[in-house]
């Protein structure tokens, strides 16, 4: 008996240690943040908020973040729209191709990006074009359409066509529809389609750095900085990006958690 | 005749619902998958025949011509081959203790937290914690703890576990730790996903018919999560294959351990020496079709999304 | 699109509906009509075509030949939402992210109707509900959902309201207490009901007409009685209540009855009840007419005799005893006895004749499956 009681604390143990070690990078990252280190920050030099308030006052950082930021959205926007209409033929119709789309949107997400980035650049190249925000924005957009489509997908299949029918039933029009009921109810998906591409494309250092040409994103920076020392100004705003980020879904998640146990009464 | 594969599969839908539903099919499915043709396919085939191309009979640096050439792909063959050898061994070490790791992970999160359905939420986010995280930033921070004079090298060298001139960084194994590392989301959320639709009612039916626990889980949860397993696995080994990151100089490698990601943006960033990042490129895409075909042979397309 | 709503309802008629779906053909070949304000009950087993019916009659499916016309006006090709029609459907199909309230309202708001909230409200009383208009539709009982669906789909007047087995998910009792409210309903309000159900007792008691349907065919249509007492075909003497079935070769017929001869026993039927009056037939009688006697009673122009068989069963269903009776050569035979406080005690395996009025007999038009030539 004692054993079958010390045997259940095994996972959860495992479990515990297993987040701890996937968590350590990102506590030493923040800690990091505060390190009043000079060039590069490798030693711990001190405890100070001066990276804190100063962050911008490091050439680049800051320019680097806003490019990011609007590429980040820009890219978001077409992606989550382009991967919901995809997400919903394929749920919701029946068409031959349907094979040949489920393995193109499939590729995309198993090629490496070494791969997709020369292609791309290659692309570009042989157009004619320069490389700037638009080749980034369209680099993003091309690897966030498959993770939007799969995102939302999972949320269509949830959805009971019958709910629409009903409303067909009731004097709906297709617009109506589609506004009325299928858009509500799907928004949970899209937001958390558009959560996942928009950090796909913040987080995007390969592809980018094929394709950026002049334009300097966050990673492009960094990695730019790793060779001599990344100064502890990119360690405050990855800290500042990760804990909003973490903060936006706890959030989520406790808010929807609470509305569902309120409905339940 | 591309019309015809967007048509509804049903033979004969009447004549004005058939119409209507494959004008909307075609107008949600057009936009997104030209995208792809243009923005994925072509860059591709661009690939290819920059692969082909060879030096410009202009002698200039950087510039070439078409032709076809297939000298680029002999080339990258035998010179990378340590690279691309390199890269599908570190692939297969990472992907396997990404594995060997994840599955207990996602089997507590999956399984055992269903009845906490918050707790189980807030427990898979902090999996992919780390994606919050700049991935540049967090291969660095491993770069700092286990450099030559760390804290965690100094203490396992003070409890005898470390010799006083080995060091961590630059070796195969630090490159294989920050890829495991980096990749065990990709490998942790495709299982999760297996496991946690799990029926138990199965798991408590081969308990009632005599099975112990390790029986139960070699013949009712593995292969029922297999699909979890091979898709995770697919996910986390190809991107391995392609990172360079994690094996560069400036993070967790050295010269040593370079990979086939490495000499692409050598090639093409540094020694504009595009036919042959082509070519190695095209190499490793290549192998991964042929994974992702049989793959698909086996398990067909719908499961893939 | 704008097309005016009655308030009163109409008459639906479906001319020559057939149905195909890649690989089976879901109805043959439909010809119904139903006057207005009535209550129609199509019956049948799952995959008989009937959920395929009401869906066409909707609008969310579209025949692949045939009419449907509403009071008159041809809707085949109209959408649903350019038709008259309401449903309540099966799973109830209350819209979650809305409350009941607007639930109820949302066929008015669609229709630009003047005071929606108002009239909704209205609704939502006429079914008891008022009380949880704010509520979702996830925190209601089944009951209570089936409730909102009623007044979802009746608050828009409807000329035809079309009900798929709505009641299924209910438990018995609250079954029977909505099969009396949702009659009640429709005679007050006088819409005509088209009501789609497998349960053959919901569908005898609600409806003024019932039409049995089999394999995209109707098989028999018309008052409850007439199709329970006098089933025209095998499936509906089969499906609707239970039957004893007889096959012979008409040996012997007079001016107002004919019969078979099976095993040595003459079965008779009338005429006038019979469906065919030649040939190979099968002549029926229900359990409840049948009776059971410990003495061979006397054969006459009027009663049918069988036997001797054995008991082999005897069930206690707490209205009646229910006894399985092997005659030899013929099958068994089953007898309802009505549960009178006085059973007649007899034993398994006793000897038995069983006897029924040649005027409950009936004959059928075909054959059960198995007895084909």
């Amino acid at each position: 008996m004692k054993s079958l009681k010390l045997g259940r604390l095994v996972l959860p143990l495992y479990s515990v240690i297993a987040l701890v070690y996937l968590l350590i990078p990102i506590v030493y990252t923040i800690v990091f943040s505060f390190n009043n280190s000079t060039r590069s920050n490798t030693v711990w030099q001190g405890f100070t908020l001066n990276k804190w308030l100063h962050v911008c006052d490091r050439p680049g950082i800051c320019e680097s973040l806003g490019n990011s930021l609007i590429i980040g959205a820009v890219a978001t926007i077409v992606a989550t729209i382009l991967g919901t209409a995809i997400a919903i033929a394929l749920v919701r119709y029946q068409f031959r191709a349907r094979s040949l789309v489920s393995l193109s949107l499939f590729l995309p997400m198993a090629t490496p990006e070494v791969v997709m980035g020369a292609g791309l650049a290659a692309l570009f190249f042989n157009m004619g074009a320069e490389q700037g925000y638009l080749t980034i924005i369209l680099s993003h957009v091309m690897f966030c359409l498959s993770f939007v489509v799969v995102t939302v997908k999972a949320r269509v299949q949830t959805l009971d066509p019958v709910l629409e029918e009903a409303a067909r039933d009731l004097y709906a029009n297709p617009a109506q529809v589609f506004w009325r009921i299928t858009f509500p109810l799907l928004l949970p998906g899209i937001i958390s389609a558009a959560l996942l591409s928009f950090a796909l494309s913040f987080d995007d250092f390969i592809i980018t750095y094929f394709n950026s040409g002049p334009i300097d994103t966050f990673p492009k920076v960094v990695y730019i900085a790793a060779a001599k020392g990344v100064p502890a100004e990119a360690n405050v705003v990855a800290s500042a990006v990760f804990l909003l980020a973490f903060v936006i879904v706890i959030g989520t998640q406790v808010a929807s958690n609470l509305r569902a146990k309120r409905l339940a009464k | 005749m591309a019309f015809a594969a967007f048509s509804p599969s049903a033979a004969k839908a009447t004549g004005s619902q058939a119409k209507s539903s494959s004008r909307v099919v075609l107008a949600l499915l057009l936009p997104g998958m030209l995208y792809l043709g243009m923005f994925f396919l072509i860059p591709l085939v661009s690939l290819i025949i920059t692969s082909l191309e060879t030096p410009s009979a202009t002698g200039a640096f950087g510039m070439y011509d078409y032709a076809f050439d297939v000298s680029s792909y002999i080339d990258v063959t035998t010179r990378y081959l340590p690279q691309i050898l390199r890269s599908f061994g570190y692939a297969f070490l990472a992907t396997f203790f990404a594995l060997v790791i994840s599955y207990p992970l996602a089997y507590f999160i999956g399984v055992r937290l269903r009845p906490r359905p918050l707790i189980q939420k807030l427990t898979l986010t902090l999996v992919i914690a780390p994606f919050f995280i700049s991935f540049l930033l967090r291969t660095i921070a491993w770069k700092q703890l286990l450099s030559d004079d760390s804290a965690v090298l100094n203490f396992l060298r003070s409890i005898h576990l470390w010799g006083e001139h080995q060091y961590f960084l630059g070796t195969p194994a630090a490159v294989v730790w920050g890829l495991t590392y980096n990749f065990i989301p990709f490998m942790t959320l495709p299982l999760y996903t297996s496991l946690e639709r799990l029926d138990l009612r199965l798991l408590e039916a081969a308990s009632d018919l005599y099975a112990n626990p390790l029986a139960t889980f070699r013949k009712v949860t593995l292969p029922l999560t297999l699909p979890g397993v091979i898709s995770g696995t697919l996910l986390t080994f190809i991107p391995i294959t392609g990172d360079y990151v994690n094996a560069s100089r400036d993070f967790l490698g050295s010269s040593k351990t370079s990979m086939i990601g490495n000499m692409v943006e050598a090639d093409f960033l540094q020694n504009a020496d595009y036919p042959a990042a082509s070519a190695l490129s095209a190499v490793l895409m290549a192998v991964i079709l042929v994974l992702v075909g049989v793959y698909v042979k086996r398990t067909g397309t719908e499961d893939l999304l | 699109m704008a097309k005016e709503f009655v308030a009163a309802g109409a008459d639906l008629e479906l001319k020559g509906i057939r149905k195909e779906f890649p690989g089976f053909t879901a109805i043959e070949n439909l010809d119904l009509h139903i006057p207005a304000g009535e209550f129609f009950a199509l019956l049948g087993p799952s995959g008989c075509g009937k959920t395929t019916t009401l869906r066409i009659v909707a609008g969310l499916e579209e025949p692949t030949s045939g009419q449907v016309l509403i009071g008159g006006q041809d809707v085949t090709f109209d959408k649903p939402h350019e038709r008259p029609v309401n449903t309540v459907f099966q799973s109830y199909a209350l819209f979650p992210h809305m409350t009941i309230l607007e639930n109820v309202a949302f066929g008015l708001r669609r229709r630009k109707t003047e005071e929606p909230l108002k009239k909704a409200m209205d609704a939502l009383n006429l079914v008891e509900l008022g009380h949880v208009a704010e509520r979702r539709p996830q925190q209601l009982s089944g009951g209570q959902q089936q409730r909102v669906a009623l007044a979802r789909a009746l608050v828009n007047r409807p000329s035809l309201l079309l009900l798929d087995e709505p009641l299924g998910a209910l438990d018995l009792k609250l079954r029977r207490q909505m099969q009396i409210e949702l009659k009640a309903i429709q005679m007050e309000v006088g819409l005509t009901f088209l009501h789609v159900t497998h349960d053959q007792e919901e569908a005898m008691d609600m409806a003024d007409t019932v039409a049995v349907m089999n394999k995209g065919q109707i098989e028999q249509m018309g008052a409850p009685e007439s199709l329970y007492e006098r089933p025209k075909t095998a499936f509906v003497a089969k499906f609707l209540g239970q039957s004893n079935l007889f096959v012979g070769t008409v040996a012997d017929s007079s001016a107002n009855s004919l019969s078979i001869e099976v095993a040595g026993n003459k079965i008779s039927v009338p005429k006038d009840r019979a469906e065919k009056h030649s040939g190979k037939i099968a002549i029926g009688v229900r359990p409840e007419k049948a009776e059971f006697h410990r003495t061979a009673p006397k054969p006459s122009a009027n009663l049918n005799v069988l036997g001797p068989g054995e008991i082999k069963d005897i069930r206690f269903t707490g209205v009646s005893n229910q006894y399985l009776i092997d005659i030899p050569n013929v099958g068994n035979v089953i007898v309802f006895a009505q549960n009178v406080g006085v059973s007649p005690v007899v034993e398994l395996g006793e000897k038995v004749w069983v006897s029924f009025k040649v005027e409950h007999a009936f004959g059928l038009q075909d054959l059960p499956s198995g007895n084909e030539d």
